[in-house]
């Protein structure tokens, strides 16, 4: 039995229903840090196996007032592990009667990812503000090793993303740019990735507070080669081409 | 019942008619008979300091430590029952490594306070267990800064800018309430324990005694260590000659 894996879409065995696999969130995700805060961004398709099981999931997940988290990999595991998450922090909030840190909270991510690394498929980048050591983004990928830095990509799409990043990420960036910057980059990625898609959602945290913002698949930038979405094939047909897919 | 006594003290699950638990004031009166134990808030740190009464001069010079560390960023002083408090110390590590192992971060200096305290306090319920007879000091540095704390052997905790124990502690107090210690260095707070810790020895009663002294300061680079030796001769020499002045008037 395949589950819902927020990423790339795994050949399910011939023979099988298309969704009879494991939700996986074959993914784009995002974290940086700017002037003053971190944004965080993602890509909003589930899929199990070949078929998209929803195309508008929010991978950006609340973890405290100050504190979230984009998931990459099993639905299921990451659901479970920010679930937990949560609780312990609260439960760390209300014993130390102030809000819990960026790192403890990547930390409690860590432990659960590395105790459990046998069972499970987690890739995972906190990102959040806190008093003492202002914006911070943790990465915490497969294995459970917890790694600091001033930007973090993850998923399936972050492959293509890489040499972008280290080329075009600058240090003390504001507000507007990181957050153009994020959708920009996370859209790239939806373009060459098959198993990213949908709209791009972002998150930013400052000593302000928190702000989402969304970007419909329809509005965002079209990269090299891309199509213009169209809501139906029917329209173009109806528009005279007689082939739908040659514009 | 065959003895003397009203049998209200002989347990600790044993309340008196007036509410008292007399095994747990019998365990303060250990502390309170101990070489007194001094700690006090300095604008940058916290100085710990320990009056050791030798009872052998056979003994090592530097062993017995009443003076321990818990984690990099606190250390605890121990007045009383100096193997009682060696439990107490064991815990406090361990509580500091799970913290750091789960949070990692360092464990912030109010929330070892509260477990060391609920850990005393859980041995004055039990039949089966004798509360601890030793109160401690415990020093540390965190975000929040330097802070002090003492645990009784009843369990109670509270935060203090200067605090003491054992025998010489009422006069410690008033020593300790002279000093301006929003004001103070810890470089300036090592000579001034350690006036302290001369002036209330009885040498009449406790032969010698051996000076220890730790801080955790901004000078120590907010890590728990014992106050170099150069500084602690200094603050002998210092005290010394403090009372000798005393001693002249």
């Amino acid at each position: 039995m395949d589950a819902a894996l927020m990423g790339s879409p795994s050949a399910a065995a011939a023979g099988d229903a298309p969704t009879s696999g494991e939700h996986r969130m074959g993914t784009t995700i995002v974290g940086v840090c700017y002037d003053g805060g971190v944004v965080l961004a993602a890509d909003s398709r589930t899929s199990t196996g070949m078929y998209v099981a929803n195309r508008a999931s929010d991978k950006i997940t609340q973890l405290t007032d100050n504190v979230y988290v984009c998931r990459s990999g099993s639905a299921a595991d990451t659901q479970v592990i920010s679930d937990y998450v949560r609780y312990f922090l609260h439960q760390h909030t209300i014993q130390l009667g102030q809000p819990a840190t960026v790192k403890v909270a990547a930390n409690l991510i860590r432990l659960l990812a590395y105790q459990n690394k046998n069972m499970l498929q987690a890739g995972m980048i906190v990102g959040g503000w806190d008093k003492y050591e202002g914006g911070q983004i943790f990465s915490v990928p497969l294995g459970g090793t917890i790694l600091r830095q001033p930007f973090a990509i993850g998923g399936s799409g972050s492959s293509y993303l890489y040499g972008l990043l280290d080329h075009e990420w600058k240090e003390g960036m504001s507000q507007e740019e990181a957050e153009k910057f994020v959708v920009k980059v996370v859209s790239l990625a939806m373009a060459r990735d098959g198993a990213s898609g949908g709209v791009v959602r972002t998150v930013t945290i400052n000593s302000d507070g928190v702000s989402r913002k969304f970007y419909p698949g329809d509005k965002l930038p079209l990269w090299h080669e891309e199509l213009e979405p169209q809501n139906s094939l029917l329209d173009i047909l109806a528009a005279g081409n007689t082939d739908p897919m040659v514009q | 019942m065959s003895s003397i006594g009203t049998g209200y003290d002989l347990s600790v699950t044993t309340f008196s008619p007036d509410g008292r638990v007399f095994q747990v004031e019998y365990a303060g009166k250990a502390v309170d008979n101990s070489g007194t134990v001094v700690g006090i808030k300095c604008k940058d740190g916290i100085v710990l300091g320990v009056e050791k009464l030798v009872t052998s001069k056979m003994i090592l010079k530097g062993s017995n430590r009443r003076l321990h560390s818990v984690h990099r960023h606190s250390g605890l002083a121990v007045a009383g029952l100096a193997a009682d408090g060696r439990q107490i110390v064991s815990r406090a590590k361990s509580e500091a490594a799970s913290y750091e192992k789960v949070y990692g971060e360092p464990m912030p200096v109010k929330e070892l306070a509260d477990r060391v305290a609920s850990y005393v306090h859980l041995c004055t319920l039990y039949w089966w267990l004798r509360p601890f007879g030793c109160g401690v000091i415990l020093g540390g540095y965190d975000r929040d800064g330097p802070q002090l704390y003492m645990i009784e052997p009843s369990g109670l905790s509270y935060k203090y800018f200067g605090a003491a124990l054992g025998k010489g502690r009422q006069a410690a107090k008033t020593e300790i309430e002279k000093l301006k210690l929003s004001e103070l260095t810890c470089r300036e707070g090592i000579v001034e324990v350690a006036k302290i810790i001369y002036g209330v020895h009885d040498e009449a009663k406790d032969k010698d005694f051996e000076l220890e002294l730790s801080w955790v300061c901004d000078e120590s680079n907010r890590q728990h260590e014992k106050v170099p030796d150069d500084l602690v001769e200094q603050a002998k020499a210092a005290a010394q000659a403090a009372l000798e002045e005393m001693d002249a008037d």
